[in-house]
């Protein structure tokens, strides 16, 4: 009700109106879908080959929905791994999730709660970058249009695909013939690379690389991965960014600022960079 | 059909939603220490970074000490590495990677796990 009547506002002087930007992030959810899909069935497989039957992976893929904590669940339930250590380890990887739900919440906090509680479950970094972008262009929220990217292109391709390969993955009689146990640490250096924006990203993954392999050879491998991702951050942090990256890191993290009245706790949120590097400053 | 699981999926669930709902449903969020949004930005290219590294590169076996795997696996892993960094495609990369070492252990030149 709600969106539907703001489907009617016109658009401010500088912003694309609602119609036209909903067609631009139905072309983006499509990208995605793809994706999601393709990704998903990845992990049906591995999860397959992990042992998962189609309700374990099922019940994953709806009840956290979180592809990168997802393959580590896999991995560590392959390697015998507790429950705690992998909770631990899911907590600490969808922390990343707060700085997504920061950026949006200026933007939707006039929705109902229950709505909000919704949003919040679908909200993954597919959907945070597809809501984001689509919001910035129309200068307020549309939650019809965080649905699209969210749900139709995300959840469901996500969650049909993971059934699709957890239900043909047993058919496969080697997976490592064909390479799928490479799946594993191959997304999730890929993952870590979709990440880096700038020298200090760069820097906490192969610290956090680096640790974790000295840590996993010394001791143990489960708790090289928890030292390294603990402080690989740390060094990064040690770490001065370029002056160029000090604008694109902002809007990375927190995304784009709103052209509404929640603008204000985003021009904030720039300004943590020139404390970062106060000798040269914002560009 | 196992469902052992489910509650694992359910525990993971239960401490993934605080992150993506507290933001939305408690105002003033944004007032976190900027050091700590800092950190949080950076955890996860360390984690995961960490994670590909340690499963590439750790092999345990069950009452073994853990070892340093050196193998064709690691050129498949790049190959993925440097079409994500180039291509923005995670998909591709992944298979990309399978095929490699699907192949390399096909002809006899990358041995089996």
């Amino acid at each position: 009700m709600v969106s539907a009547m703001a489907d009617h506002v016109d658009p401010a002087p500088g912003l694309a109106p609602l119609d036209e930007s909903r067609r631009r992030l139905l072309m983006d959810s499509l990208g995605i879908m793809v994706s999601a899909g393709g990704f998903g069935l990845v992990y049906g497989l591995s999860a397959r080959a992990a042992g998962f039957s189609p309700i374990e992976a099922g019940a994953m893929s709806v009840l956290v929905f979180a592809g990168a904590s997802q393959f580590v669940a896999v991995g560590y339930v392959l390697g015998g791994f507790s429950w705690i250590a992998i909770v631990l380890l899911t907590a600490f990887l969808n922390a990343r999730h707060l700085l997504y739900a920061a950026a949006l919440a200026p933007y939707v906090t006039d929705r109902p709660r229950w709505q909000r509680a919704l949003m919040a479950h679908v909200l993954t970094d597919e959907a945070f970058a597809l809501a984001i972008a689509h919001f910035r262009r129309i200068g307020r929220a549309d939650v019809t249009g965080y649905w699209l990217g969210a749900i139709i292109s995300t959840f469901i391709p996500w969650n049909v695909a993971t059934l699709v390969g957890v239900s043909i993955g047993g058919s496969i009689p080697d997976p490592a013939r064909f390479g799928l146990d490479v799946i594993f640490p191959a997304a999730m250096a890929g993952l870590a690379i979709g990440l880096i924006t700038g020298r200090r990203e760069l820097v906490a993954a192969i610290s956090g690389a680096v640790i974790g392999v000295a840590i996993g050879l010394a001791w143990d491998p489960a708790a090289g991965i928890i030292a390294g991702g603990i402080l690989g951050p740390f060094v990064g942090m040690a770490v001065r960014p370029r002056a160029g990256e000090h604008g694109r890191e902002g809007q990375l993290a927190f995304g784009p600022e709103p052209l509404h009245e929640h603008a204000v706790p985003y021009f904030r949120e720039r300004a943590e960079h020139a404390l970062d590097d106060p000798e040269s400053g914002l560009p | 059909m196992s469902t052992a699981l489910v509650p694992l999926a359910l525990l993971m669930g239960l401490v993934t939603y605080p992150f993506r709902a507290i933001p939305l449903l408690a105002p003033g969020f944004e007032r976190l220490p900027e050091r700590a949004k800092l950190y949080l930005r950076l955890v996860g290219p360390s984690v995961l970074a960490a994670l590909a590294a340690v499963n590439l590169m750790v092999v345990k076996a069950n009452d073994e000490p853990p070892v340093f795997h050196v193998g064709w696996e690691w050129l498949a892993v790049g190959l993925c590495v440097a079409v994500v960094g180039l291509r923005r495609s995670l998909l591709i990369g992944l298979v990309l990677a399978a095929a490699t070492i699907s192949i390399l252990r096909a002809v006899g030149v990358a041995p089996l796990p």
